[in-house]
């Protein structure tokens, strides 16, 4: 995402950064703020303690105070700013396209083939329309005709042209690099990817999610309690005189208690959460959905060609007694030469892993093409000999005496949950090609995370049960449900809510909609029908089933960076209160004694406070990175990620700004304000 | 450390831990109406009583409901008791003649003793008739505590996903099934060690010098068996047990402390039953009893080692035994003393202002969480409001909502426990800042120096805490510290406990997640490390500058050997 923002004019990276400087003064505006409570209570400080400036008695107490009122402010800076970068990451680029779009028009094909220049907003769905190469997409759609080269980068930020083929979907913004397609408008004007991300985007700054109002609502009465401890500790401390302490140094005290780190970056972090769903193109039609998939109990992977590469690989030759598996491989790979299907590349592939390369001639002949009704391919050699293969029924049909064994051998395969393929030579049977679904690489291993985080993976397929087994068992799916029809899938998901689960589900038909729109998260695929789009609330532009995968991922990191960020927050308190407690009664003579806990040797009163408060400030902008990209990640257990998280953001939470204080001194002290 | 004290301590702590279970299991069945050795004696009564009532073992009722009858029932007590203490003198059983209480004095002692603080702004031999005694306040001292655990035990249920109950059927068992046989057996052991229990008017004895003295006796080991057994603490005289009549020997001082912890630590022990997570009841009786230890080290160690000061003078031997009984020593008050403050129980066995500042500062932490076991059903509400707070900080960070016992936590259950949390800061806070601002509350302090301090916070916080204890030398019967910590009290026992009441009943309508190994455990000893970690971290965020204004500053005057003349 941050490519296409990258790769704009230097001109636009200097407006981009002012109009994150002028959203960053805009939402200093109180009554914006008030939506952020802690924030709130350090911009009022900020307001007290320049007040108390301006009516400072003597050089020195307007000097500090002075100094204090500027560290608050520069505080509320860096938290309105979090949040305006993370906003205008995401807007850069809806940007970018709202302008591309705007300028984009396109070539509505009328019935006689022709077509005119119309502009890309009047596209409404179910228009065809033609694209040349240089021409942008005006809207998103489906490939009817024609394979192109097409840059998506201008969405996915990846540099590589992407081959578009008939079936796959187009997104409007996108670039067409070569060649020409007609392409079926899917979407009406306002629905579009881009104007859904521009929704979340824009959203995500208003709309809070469950969590995040939850975590709201505890950092506000967080810090209705330090505002409760510092504004008593005023009057308590008068127990030794009325000038035990200052107001600006309570003031100091209170913006350094209060969670300012998350308070300050936690709406960074939604906007950020949304923006990355949209970075693996999906479109969430809610920020609640990409928190709710963080949650997900049960996973239901709607078919077999969800998790396998979706095309059957020849993987073995079994021929029938008397001939050889040399014999056979010859001739498979003689009648797959001219078969351009995966299938046929797969039997040549295998064919020749298996001979020596050497000792295949190039057959002479001509190819026969696979026709629906023979259902058979093969080519015919210039010697006259006949080579089929196809269907196992349609070569038996074929051959004169079928051996026994051929059969056998097929029923064998397809028991095993694969498909078998006969093989001839004029009439006499050969053997049989074993193709298989193979699981998409590195998915088990997925899976297995996945287990190991709690998640069960259920696989409800219209296959029947063999296939279905089998690939489940070499994908290491948990369950599964073979010849379910689509009410089936939304019994399974209803039941499963029905044990307090949290259900995720991907689908595409129109008959999935039902149970798209049951599941907590429902991933449509772009490639699918409206309906289904429809009743999902979220929509996967390049139309992967596992891509749901990553959606959860997202959804966790997106609590695990808040739970980091609150636990750092409330541990940095700690360092905190021995720089200021000892600081603030130092002029006491009764409570002298109170320096002992200055245990960072802090060197002055109010520079030990100027060091915490800058602390406090600049951890800020330190921690932005991470509120941005998320907490790094990696599915495991619980446990093992609660022991992780909880020594990186709590233990060194405490121990961080023991030495980021201490430091600060020694810098001030540089400049003889410490 | 002597052997006595070694044995003192392993009598009470391995005497509370292997009570817990059996009590546990016995609370239990009695709370899910399963049969007990006391059905056949007791079923009839309490029938009786549910007729009058008009309830029965199934009633139910809503968390508001439960509430109010609560708060209601409590209110009609301390009028009750209000009334009574004002006609005092025309009441029977009144061989001293005690007169009326005025007006002040009965709001502070009925709202103290109604909440189960049992703060006491008079002294119990000079102001209170045997009536007074054993009607209004020790009646009080039943009841009390019982409607507490009935609070404790309804959240328990909302919990484990049970049907809240019914207030007046908890209250009933838990006198019937707990307070009143416990009390009988522990009345009868004290009586049998001594402890007077008479309603024969104070002796007039004469000393060996000659002189005549006056010996208060009454109604005593009944009031010391539920003093303790409900974690009251209002002594029957005002030197509480240190009163050789109240806590005549080592052993008794054993009992007691026994006493206090027996139902609170087995009240965890009966939640891990409801819930049907018996580690988790044993990683949160770990992470209380750590906080016990912790108390009893700080308590211990630094008065075993004795004031500085005067062990550099070289006066005396090393303890630091001001205001303490020879008779318990150093480790058996130690224990007493944790006991009283951990199960906010309040009586005392010595005298907590004379107690150096280290020591002190754990008498505060004992009444600031609260929850080391606490008064029984309340302090497992704390322990559980302080499970919530972390398991919401904490477990998001294991990327999923946070739930607990396979309840999703959101923000109806955070902002209230969150709210109840910030209720005892808000009143100990607030009320020591009145005090210290205003002539009417800075009048009460006879102390220079932190200690003064000190004892002002020590007031405000045992008032909140429910606790009751009170480090003497503030004027406590002052008018200003008697209508403010009446009200303090009050404050402190309903509106939290009114919270929590909530936060149960909105789990208990929310559908159970199954666990799974993505789901925060939070029974191993990784939560204990974090549960603890978190208690001590939102603690001392909220208490740690009074705390340097107050003990620790003491502490490092009396390291400076400062002298106050």
């Amino acid at each position: 995402m941050a490519t296409s923002a990258m790769e704009q004019p230097k001109s636009d990276t200097v407006a981009r950064l002012r109009e994150i400087l002028y959203d960053t003064f805009v939402k200093l505006n109180p009554q914006i703020m008030l939506h952020n409570p802690v924030m709130f209570v350090v911009e009022v400080g900020t307001v007290v303690t320049l007040w108390l400036t301006l009516t400072a008695h003597n050089a020195s107490s307007r000097e500090y105070d002075g100094l204090v009122t500027a560290i608050l402010f520069i505080t509320v800076v860096f938290a309105t700013f979090a949040e305006a970068y993370a906003e205008s990451r995401g807007r850069a680029q809806a940007e970018f396209l709202r302008r591309s779009r705007a300028s984009a028009r396109a070539r509505l094909l009328k019935s006689d083939g022709s077509w005119d220049w119309v502009e890309g907003e009047t596209l409404r769905h179910g228009m065809r329309i033609r694209i040349e190469a240089g021409d942008t997409v005006a809207g998103d759609g489906v490939v009817l005709e024609g394979v192109a080269a097409m840059d998506e980068s201008a969405i996915t930020g990846e540099s590589a042209s992407v081959i578009k083929a008939p079936g796959d979907s187009v997104t409007g913004g996108t670039v067409l690099l070569s060649d020409q397609l007609v392409v079926e408008i899917t979407t009406d004007p306002g629905e579009t990817f881009l104007d859904r991300m521009i929704a979340l985007v824009e959203g995500a700054a208003r709309q809070k999610t469950p969590n995040e109002i939850a975590l709201s609502a505890l950092l506000g009465v967080l810090t209705l309690i330090f505002v409760l401890v510092v504004v008593t500790l005023g009057p308590i401390a008068r127990y030794y005189g009325a000038h035990t302490v200052d107001t600006t140094t309570l003031v100091a005290l209170l913006v350094c208690l209060i969670p300012t780190t998350i308070g300050a970056l936690l709406s960074a972090i939604g906007i950020a959460g949304m923006n990355r769903v949209a970075k693996i193109n999906v479109v969430a039609k809610s920020g609640r959905a990409v928190e709710a998939s963080g949650d997900i109990d049960t996973l239901i992977l709607d078919k077999t060609g969800t998790i396998t590469i979706g095309n059957r690989m020849a993987t073995e030759f079994l021929p029938v007694p008397g001939v050889t598996v040399k014999t056979l491989a010859e001739a498979s790979w003689m009648a797959s030469l001219a078969d351009t299907t995966p299938e046929g590349r797969s039997v040549v592939e295998l064919a020749e892993s298996i001979l020596q390369e050497e000792s295949l001639r190039e057959p002479v002949g001509e190819a026969v093409p696979f026709s629906a009704h023979t259902r058979m391919s093969g080519i015919d050699l210039i010697d006259g000999r006949r080579i089929r293969k196809g269907a196992v029924d349609a070569i038996v049909h074929l051959v004169d005496q079928p051996p026994p064994a051929l059969r056998e051998t097929a029923d064998g395969v397809a028991r095993d949950g694969s498909t078998p393929l006969a093989v001839a030579i004029d009439h006499q049977a050969l053997g049989i090609i074993r193709l298989k679904d193979i699981v998409k690489s590195g998915l088990k291993e997925r899976f297995a995370e996945f287990r190991a985080m709690g998640i069960r993976t259920v696989m409800a397929t219209g296959d029947n049960r063999i296939t279905a087994q089998v690939i489940a068992a070499e994908a290491g799916v948990d369950d599964v449900l073979a010849e379910v029809n689509p009410e089936g899938k939304l019994a399974l998901i209803q039941q499963e809510q029905g044990e307090g689960k949290l259900v995720a589900m991907t689908g595409d038909g129109t008959n999935d909609a039902p149970a798209l729109a049951q599941a907590d998260v429902g991933l449509a695929m772009n490639i699918g029908t409206m309906a289904a789009k429809e009743a999902g609330n979220m929509v996967d532009l390049e139309s992967n089933p596992t891509k749901l995968l990553d959606v959860i991922e997202v959804g966790k990191q997106l609590l695990i960076t808040r739970g980091a960020l609150t636990t750092f927050s409330i541990a940095n308190d700690v360092a905190k209160y021995f720089a200021i407690v000892p600081a603030m009664f130092a002029s006491v003579p009764i409570l002298r004694g109170l320096s002992a806990l200055n245990i960072m040797g802090l060197k002055t009163p109010h520079g030990a406070i100027l060091s915490a408060l800058i602390f406090n400030a600049l951890i800020i902008p330190a921690l932005i990175p991470f509120a941005v990209k998320g907490v790094r990640y990696r599915p495991q257990s619980a446990d093992r990620l609660l022991l992780r998280n909880i020594f990186n953001w709590g233990f060194l939470g405490v121990i961080i700004p023991f030495i980021g204080i201490w430091g600060i001194d020694r810098v001030l002290g540089l400049f003889g304000l410490a | 450390m002597s052997v006595s004290t070694v044995a003192t301590w392993v009598v009470v702590i391995g005497g509370l831990l292997l009570l817990c279970k059996p009590v546990g299991i016995y609370l239990y069945r009695v709370f899910t109406f399963q049969p007990t050795l006391l059905d056949r004696p007791m079923k009839p009564l309490e029938n009786v009583i549910f007729r009058v009532l008009h309830v029965t073992r199934e009633s139910n009722m809503s968390a508001v409901e439960y509430g109010v009858a609560f708060v209601l029932t409590n209110m009609v007590w301390g009028i009750m008791a209000y009334t009574l203490l004002r006609i005092q003198g025309i009441l029977p059983f009144n061989p001293e003649h005690f007169g009326n209480l005025n007006a002040r004095l009965s709001f502070n002692t009925a709202a103290s003793f109604v909440t189960n603080t049992n703060w006491q702004a008079y002294s119990g031999e000079n102001t209170m008739s045997y009536f007074s005694q054993f009607a209004v306040l020790q009646f009080l001292q039943f009841v009390t505590p019982a409607s507490g655990a009935a609070a404790g035990l309804a959240f328990v249920r909302g919990l484990s996903g049970r049907k809240l109950g019914n207030f007046f059927v908890d209250l009933t068992l838990v006198l019937t099934r707990v307070l009143l046989p416990l009390a009988v057996i522990f009345g009868l052991g004290f009586v049998a060690l001594g402890v007077p229990d008479t309603l024969a008017p104070y002796l007039h004895v004469h000393t060996l010098a000659g002189q005549t003295q006056v010996v208060p006796r009454g109604p005593i080991a009944g009031w010391e068996a539920i003093e303790h057994l409900g974690q009251n603490g209002g002594g029957f005289t005002n030197a509480n047990s240190a009163n050789p009549l109240e806590n005549p020997s080592a052993l008794t001082n054993i009992l007691q402390s026994i006493a206090m912890g027996l139902v609170p630590v087995a009240f965890f022990y009966m939640f891990g039953l409801f819930t049907g997570k018996k580690r988790l009841a044993w990683t949160l009786i770990a992470v209380a009893g750590t906080l016990f230890f912790v108390m009893l080290a700080m308590i211990y160690f630094p008065e075993a080692a004795g004031n500085p000061i005067i062990n550099a003078l070289g006066l005396s031997g090393h303890a630091n035994m001001v205001g303490k009984e020879v008779r318990f020593g150093m480790g058996g008050t130690s224990i007493f003393e944790t006991s009283t403050m951990a199960f906010t129980t309040g009586s005392v066995a010595s005298a907590h202002d004379s107690f150096l500042p280290i020591p002190s500062m754990a008498f505060f932490l004992g009444m600031f969480l609260n929850m080391v076991f606490g008064g029984k059903g309340v302090g497992l509400l704390n322990m559980l409001m302080f499970v919530i707070l972390t398991i919401f900080l904490m477990g998001l960070m294991v990327g999923r909502t946070p739930e607990f016992l396979g309840k999703k936590i959101e923000a109806k259950e955070v902002s209230l426990t969150a709210v109840a949390f910030l209720l005892h800061p808000l009143l100990i806070l607030v009320g020591s800042a009145l005090a210290v601002a205003t002539p009417a509350g800075i009048a009460g302090v006879f102390n220079p120096g932190p200690h003064g301090l000190s004892e002002i916070l020590y007031g405000f916080t045992s008032a909140a805490a429910n606790n009751g204890s009170a480090m003497a030398g503030l004027g406590a019967s002052l008018p200003f510290y008697e209508i403010a910590l009446g009200i303090v009290v009050i404050l402190g026992r309903y509106a939290s406990i009114m919270a929590m009441l909530l936060v149960g009943e909105s789990l208990l309508r929310k559908k159970a997640v199954p666990q799974t190994s993505g789901t925060m455990r939070t029974d191993t000893p990784l939560f204990w490390g974090i549960l603890l970690g978190s208690i001590v971290i939102l603690n001392a965020l909220t208490f740690f500058p009074i705390m340097a204004l107050g003990p620790l500053a003491e502490h490092y005057l009396l390291m400076a050997h400062h002298l106050f003349t």
